[in-house]
């Protein structure tokens, strides 16, 4: 007997399409044109799995599945899919009509293929994850079938396009990937075709005519403009060159003015997959911030309201803890830390604080980050802390953070929907190895809280996961192994004729196949 | 033949500085914190040792950094910049891509500063001490000291955002697909703003130092000897002054024709403009090592050959001065 998601899938299908009814039909044509900061580094997106390259290449590539923003799986590449009971087995009904841009049939082989072989290879994220799978079969030209060797809950998260883009294996099989020369004229199966890049100016895609959905997509054109200065970006909005700034493309102060303008739309959402927590890393190796005391005072000694609100303009929402309100297992039930200066220093006082200087590493990540670290700073400063801030550019950022050498810096990481996939990386003690700023940077180390995220990746059902990820975050929020800041929205600006954008969890990653121009 | 044997022994010192810098670049941007493939993992959102290993692997980063040399000043000597692991293509195709619209860009403002900075200096010389001369004078000194990239921002804020005349970013009108005349006045339109900007500061270093220089020559006793004689004012400072004057403009200008390649990082950035300098500060970011030293190559290159093109010209300019 197999639990099916087809029901629930078609009663979703048919409840947008209602909501879609009601509210206008789109219309078909037009051209956009979209900021992308900063310049891909290539548009192959089993290859290259940063932002900016996601952003344009979600558009090209797809995955088996998309994500709505309370994060429930839609179809994309399955039209349906179905879990074994013991949930072990995921088995895949693919669209039967679907073609690469190159006009090649696209079949369950071409799903295999890119899942257990290339990206695999390419992708150190979803290797990981694949560890828990045993095998990967077409069963038929339109059927896939998954096999783990035992439950691993956040399975149905890890199919988002950036994180499993579907490959073409007539292209890659037998090459070696990375060297394809396809890699410039990517091939997808997405509702976008590559057509040109001209290097430092922009990347147009065009309509697939051929797309599987029918109708779909309705914009014809797809401009992203390369503009590296954030005020050039903002004037390039202001002056109606571009229509759409996804989130983060221009600076923080800016948004109220931007969104001041006539016709302008602003929305948060299309962050959800990702939710991105910002928080401050803590050397719980040496020095000071090895204590806990200190390293609790340091979230009482901050005023992470003042970030929300001023820095940030009020875009985001102070975090309780590790994991971000958005994600599957949140709980507030934990400590709480409100700004209050007298306990930072009482707790310091506790812990024989004698005033050795703690570097502070900011973000190099534009003005924003700069005024944060600079607020950061003076906190902890009224505090009693006594902090030195160690300005770098982005490879020195990188470079400080593998080798472990700073006591404090700024960082945010994507969360990934579920805290198997993104939360405990950051925390297992099985985690710490230099040469990477993506594990457990800060040398937390509590046998309580590995066990618990080991049994939290592997339990079933979702009951039993929320129980044990609720004592992980109360037990790492009486830690304070790292500083959690705050749960990071990024406003996408654009011009209100551009219609059905952000509809999924990933934004405008994926989302110019439902967009559509009311002009 | 003297003038042959000084431009070949220039040549031949020219290739020893230029190894020289190459080494030095080589060894500068090795000391500076972070890798290549810490910034691609980096990017990746992920990543863990065998990641990053396999990627300094590909980049050739696990061997010492003598060999990571040799092979580099290898290649050099046989015009082969290398590979650009980041952009997935050839140096030399990266820099050959950008080229012509820094060329425009640049050139376009050298010659705007050059002409323009010498004949507001001469003016000013000529009638030091007057309303014009303190007018340029003060225009001049405003844009010595204003930053390039304040300048260009005003500027944007002013002929893109309020007046809507010319168009605040990029080279071209992207997606009109204009071809022929049109294309070139869109081309055109786009190229008003950066080149004009990028060509103030030096438009006004040119007609300080003409103006200052002018004031000076015109001292001088022979200056006083063809005025004694009775020629025409005009003549006395184009033909006497203005010519004489012109040498420390001179070296100037090849210092800033040797920067043409180079590209022109800020107003690039500003404006959006596809050109070397945005290239290099890109690469500078992601320690993209072979195509920042294929940059710093060529740019070099060319502050050598324009020194001795500036050292040639010297001798059109003043016969007194000889070569070798």
């Amino acid at each position: 007997m197999q639990r099916t998601m087809l029901f629930a899938t078609t009663l979703a299908a048919g409840v947008l399409a209602a909501g879609l009814a009601l509210a206008q039909t789109p219309k078909s044509g037009g051209t956009v044109n979209v900021v992308i900061q900063p310049e891909p580094p290539g548009l192959m997106l089993g290859l290259i799995q940063n932002g900016p390259t996601q952003m344009v290449a979600g558009n090209i590539y797809e995955s088996l599945l998309r994500y709505d923003e309370k994060l429930q799986p839609q179809p994309s590449l399955a039209e349906s899919w179905t879990v074994s009971d013991d949930g072990t087995v995921y088995t895949f009904k693919l669209h039967d009509n679907v073609k690469w841009h190159d006009g090649e049939p696209f079949s369950a082989d071409d799903v295999v293929f890119s899942v257990d072989k290339f990206l695999r290879q390419t992708n150190a994220r979803l290797r990981v994850s694949l560890e828990h799978v045993a095998k990967i079969e077409a069963l038929d030209k339109d059927t896939v079938r998954f096999t783990l060797k035992q439950p691993f809950g956040p399975f149905l998260g890890i199919f988002e396009g950036g994180t499993m883009p579907i490959v073409p294996k007539h292209i890659y099989e037998g090459t070696d990937y990375k060297t394809n020369p396809a890699n410039n004229t990517p091939i997808g199966t997405g509702p976008f075709k590559f057509d040109k890049w001209e290097k430092g100016s922009y990347i147009h895609l065009v309509k697939n005519q051929d797309y599987y959905l029918e109708g779909k997509p309705y914009i014809d054109e797809i401009y992203w403009h390369v503009i590296p200065d954030a005020a050039s970006r903002a004037v390039a909005f202001e002056t109606g060159k571009v229509d759409v700034l996804p989130g983060g493309s221009v600076e923080n102060f800016d948004v109220p003015r931007l969104t001041g303008l006539p016709n302008t739309c602003v929305t948060e959402k299309g962050w959800e997959y990702f939710s991105p927590l910002a928080w401050l890393w803590l050397n719980n190796r040496e020095g000071p911030l090895a204590k806990k005391e200190v390293r609790q005072a340091v979230m009482y000694a901050l005023d992470r309201d003042f970030g929300k609100e001023v820095i940030w303009n009020g875009f985001g929402a102070v975090p309780t803890g590790p994991m971000t309100s958005a994600l599957r297992f949140y709980t507030d039930d934990v400590k709480k830390y409100p700004h209050d200066v007298d306990k930072a220093k009482a707790l310091l006082k506790e812990a024989g604080y004698d005033g050795t200087p703690i570097r502070l590493l900011p973000l190099p990540y534009g003005e924003t980050w700069r005024r944060w670290a600079e607020a950061t700073r003076q906190n902890l400063i009224d505090a009693g802390f006594n902090v030195e801030m160690q300005a770098t550019d982005v490879p020195g950022w990188n470079q400080k953070l593998a080798d472990w050498d700073y006591d404090m810096a700024f960082t945010y990481l994507y969360q990934y929907g579920d805290p198997a996939l993104g939360v405990a990386r950051s925390y297992l003690s099985t985690n710490i190895a230099k040469g990477s700023q993506w594990n457990n940077v800060e040398g937390y180390s509590n046998p309580r809280v590995d066990e618990l995220f080991e049994k939290g990746a592997t339990a079933f059902p979702d009951s039993k996961r929320q129980e044990i990820y609720t004592e992980v975050q109360q037990q790492l929020v009486e830690d304070v192994p790292v500083a959690w800041l705050l749960e990071l929205k990024f406003p996408t600006i654009m011009s209100c004729d551009v219609k059905d954008l952000i509809t999924t969890a990933i934004g405008v990653n994926d989302g110019f196949r439902d967009a559509w121009l009311d002009r | 033949m003297r003038l042959l044997r000084f431009i070949a022994r220039r040549l031949v010192k020219g290739v020893f500085v230029l190894l020289a810098i190459v080494v030095l670049n080589f060894g500068l941007i090795r000391a500076a914190p972070g890798d290549p493939a810490q910034v691609m993992a980096g990017e990746a959102g992920a990543a863990d040792e065998m990641f990053i290993q396999q990627l300094r692997e590909r980049f050739g980063l696990d061997k010492p950094l003598y060999e990571q040399l040799a092979i580099y000043v290898g290649g050099i000597l046989t015009l082969d910049l290398g590979y650009s692991y980041r952009q997935q293509m050839p140096v030399s195709q990266l820099i050959f891509d950008r080229l012509p619209a820094t060329l425009l860009l640049t050139g376009t403002a050298f010659f705007i500063s050059l002409l323009l900075g010498v004949l507001l200096g001469a003016l000013a010389a000529a009638r030091a001490g007057s309303w014009t001369d303190s007018a340029i004078t003060i225009f001049a000194l405003i844009f010595y000291a204003t930053p390039l990239f304040w300048v260009a921002l005003m500027a944007i804020l002013l002929f893109s955002v309020t007046l809507g005349w010319l168009p605040a970013f990029g080279i071209e009108t992207v997606g009109a697909g204009e071809s022929g005349l049109a294309g070139v006045l869109d081309l055109l339109e786009h190229l008003v703003l950066p080149a004009t900007t990028l060509g103030l500061f030096f438009m006004a270093v040119y007609a300080r130092m003409t103006r200052a220089s002018m004031l000076e020559v015109a001292q001088l006793d022979y200056v006083k000897t063809a005025r004694a004689k009775g020629l025409p004012p005009g003549r006395v400072t184009r033909a006497h002054v203005l010519r004489n004057a012109l040498l420390p403009v001179l070296t100037l200008a090849g210092i800033q024709a040797g920067q043409i390649v180079g590209g022109a990082v800020l107003t690039e950035t500003v404006f959006a403009w596809p050109g070397i300098g945005r290239l290099m500060f890109d690469a500078l970011l992601q320690r993209d090592y072979n195509l920042l030293l294929g940059i710093f190559f060529v740019s070099s290159a060319m502050v050598i050959l324009f020194n001795l093109i500036t050292d040639l010209l010297y001798r059109v300019v003043d016969p007194r001065i000889e070569v070798g």
